[in-house]
């Protein structure tokens, strides 16, 4: 038998067999999407359809009705603002400083090095919930509670980037160094010119990885900040969760989860090829 | 290491010195200030400290408070690995397969990953709602049995952990499709020929070979349960009911932030610090993760 009739014998089955994955595949898929489909159908009812028994299971027609209402009752403009800077900002520090910590265990002999790279990976083992008190209290003594600075800063360290960097800077050959040595550049030369225009695939991936930890971030800003207006759109959510004594209001709760939604979810989709790679580059 | 490197004096420690100031700001001074702290008796304003060595480490050690935290913590933890892994690993094997519309099933499980743990409990903690959920409705269909997590709480662990395994997703299986596709095809076709074929390949090829990914996930995902889903519980079950749902994460904020016991609250914090530096530990040891000279 040559390898053209093994195909045909085996063809009806493989026919049968794709069509039981496409199914499995189109079932789990729409288990998984059903959390975030049931809660959008919700956000475009009445209070009323949104209670009843059973629920219809499809859109009706009051989304703008909804989604205006708990925009302005939670000032969801201001929530999505400061999770945006506090998204980017712990993003991109997290990737600066990263990018230079990474370049300078990389291209440099210096006193201290190794204690210098054990101290930053380190910081893998002491997540925000094991040091809360005390992280606190420097903020508080700094005078950052309540501030853009004491959201962001004290979660910029990252022991992933500056490993995927170190690990990218040792794949790049020497003789780009020696080159660029030769037409006289310096050091911070090398690293603008040659290191970062060749670190954009490392650098949108961890952007990714990096804007979802800031977005997602709970624990530190509900410390962190005792105003209103500077709240972050997943701490805001929580409020909306009606209590015993108030109206079931869950179409707007549910509106209110789709919009803190939208933005990392888009980005991941967006941005997938490089989410991924991120994901996985770092953590090796 | 390279062979080409540039020499400066003072340069390097300008270039590291952003990173390690945070890094001994707030991660050094911090965690040598809950070790310093467990060993105290705190007044509520901080103002008044009293040594106590270890006594903060064996009132816990008795209480039966904290011991119920530690089990609900496990049940929580092992609930959101085993669930997820399995789930996950599913997902991948599935969309790791040669069928046509790849990427688009691939999207339409990544995607999960951008789910925040807090805004994936409110989405099922309405799910679950004892008046007006959809899967309170289904069950009250087919059991009489009374499905409501205010009062149960193995309930209500279940929601926190469908709430916790849903917004990890993603992120698992992005590693597994990742590990699926470097195994060796030459592998697969060699299993092949010798007859193997569905579960027996994926039982005695694939999954051993993917066991080293396996066990990384294992290890980040205990990690995330422990340390990373305290806003799902402050957001959904406060805890509650009873303390069904108060894993270690969340009663060291409850004494530390509110009942305002700091000592008893920083020696959690140096327990949870000595846990998780032992799944980091296993985890470097067990895994091919070379990130020293």
């Amino acid at each position: 038998m040559n390898d053209f009739d093994v195909i045909k014998a085996t063809r009806p089955r493989r026919d049968w067999r794709k069509l039981v994955i496409h199914l499995l595949l189109i079932f789990s898929i729409c288990l998984i999407g059903f959390p975030l489909y049931y809660s959008f159908v919700i956000s475009t009812q009445s209070m009323e359809e949104a209670i009843q028994k059973p629920q219809k299971l499809l859109p009706s027609t009051h989304l703008l009705e909804n989604y205006t209402k708990v925009w302005n009752r939670i000032h969801m403009g201001k929530l999505l603002l400061n999770s945006s800077i506090v998204a980017l900002v712990v993003s991109l520090g997290k990737i600066i400083i990263s990018i230079l910590s990474a370049f300078a265990i990389v291209y440099f002999n210096f006193r201290g090095k190794q204690f210098a790279f054990w101290m930053i990976f380190v910081t893998l083992m002491l997540p925000v919930p094991v040091r809360i008190i005390s992280t606190y209290q420097v903020v508080a003594t700094m005078g950052w509670v309540d501030t853009y600075a004491g959201l962001t800063i004290p979660l910029i360290a990252s022991a992933t980037a500056t490993f995927l960097f170190r690990q990218f800077y040792l794949t790049i050959p020497d003789e780009l160094v020696d080159a660029s040595k030769i037409d006289g550049s310096g050091p911070l030369r090398f690293l603008w010119s040659i290191l970062l225009p060749n670190s954009g695939a490392n650098i949108a991936a961890l952007f990714v990885v990096m804007f979802i930890y800031g977005w997602n971030q709970y624990l530190w800003p509900l410390m962190v900040t005792n105003s209103e207006k500077m709240k972050v759109v997943v701490v805001g959510i929580a409020s909306t969760i009606p209590t015993g004594t108030q109206p079931p209001e869950w179409h707007l709760v549910m509106a209110a989860a789709m919009m803190a939604l939208f933005p990392p979810i888009l980005l991941v989709i967006l941005m997938q090829r490089w989410f991924v790679h991120g994901l996985i580059e770092s953590e090796k | 290491m390279k062979k080409s490197i540039f020499s400066n004096r003072w340069l390097p420690y300008l270039l590291i010195a952003p990173q390690l100031l945070v890094v001994l700001v707030f991660f050094f001074w911090p965690a040598f200030d809950s070790l310093r702290l467990s060993l105290f008796q705190v007044s509520p304003f901080g103002d008044r400290q009293i040594f106590v060595g270890v006594q903060n480490f064996i009132s816990l050690l008795v209480s039966s408070e904290y011991h119920r935290s530690v089990f609900h913590s496990f049940v929580f933890s092992i609930g959101v690995t085993f669930f997820g892994l399995a789930l996950s690993l599913f997902l991948a094997t599935l969309a790791n397969q040669k069928i046509m519309g790849l990427p688009f099933y691939r999207t339409a499980v990544l995607w999960t990953y951008g789910v925040a743990p807090p805004v994936s409990g409110v989405i099922w903690l309405f799910i679950f709602h004892p008046s007006y959920g959809i899967l309170t409705y289904v069950l009250s269909l087919v059991t009489s049995y009374e499905f409501n997590w205010l009062l149960k709480g193995w309930i209500a662990i279940l929601l926190v952990i469908f709430a916790a395994a849903w917004a990890h997703l993603g992120y698992n299986v992005a590693f597994f499709l990742a590990g699926l596709q470097t195994i060796p095809k030459s592998v697969l076709d060699a299993a092949k020929v010798d007859g193997a074929s569905g579960i027996n390949l994926f039982r005695w090829i694939t999954f051993p070979l993917l066991s080293p990914v396996t066990f990384f996930l294992f290890i980040m995902n205990m990690v995330f349960s422990f340390f990373e889903t305290f806003g799902l519980i402050h957001a959904v079950t406060q805890g509650g009911p009873g303390d069904a749902t108060t894993i270690m994460v969340y009663k060291t904020y409850l004494d530390g932030f509110v009942n305002m016991r700091i000592g008893t609250s920083a020696a959690q914090s140096v327990i949870l610090m000595a846990l998780v530096i032992f799944l980091t530990v296993l985890q470097f040891r067990y895994t091919e993760r070379k990130v020293f000279y």
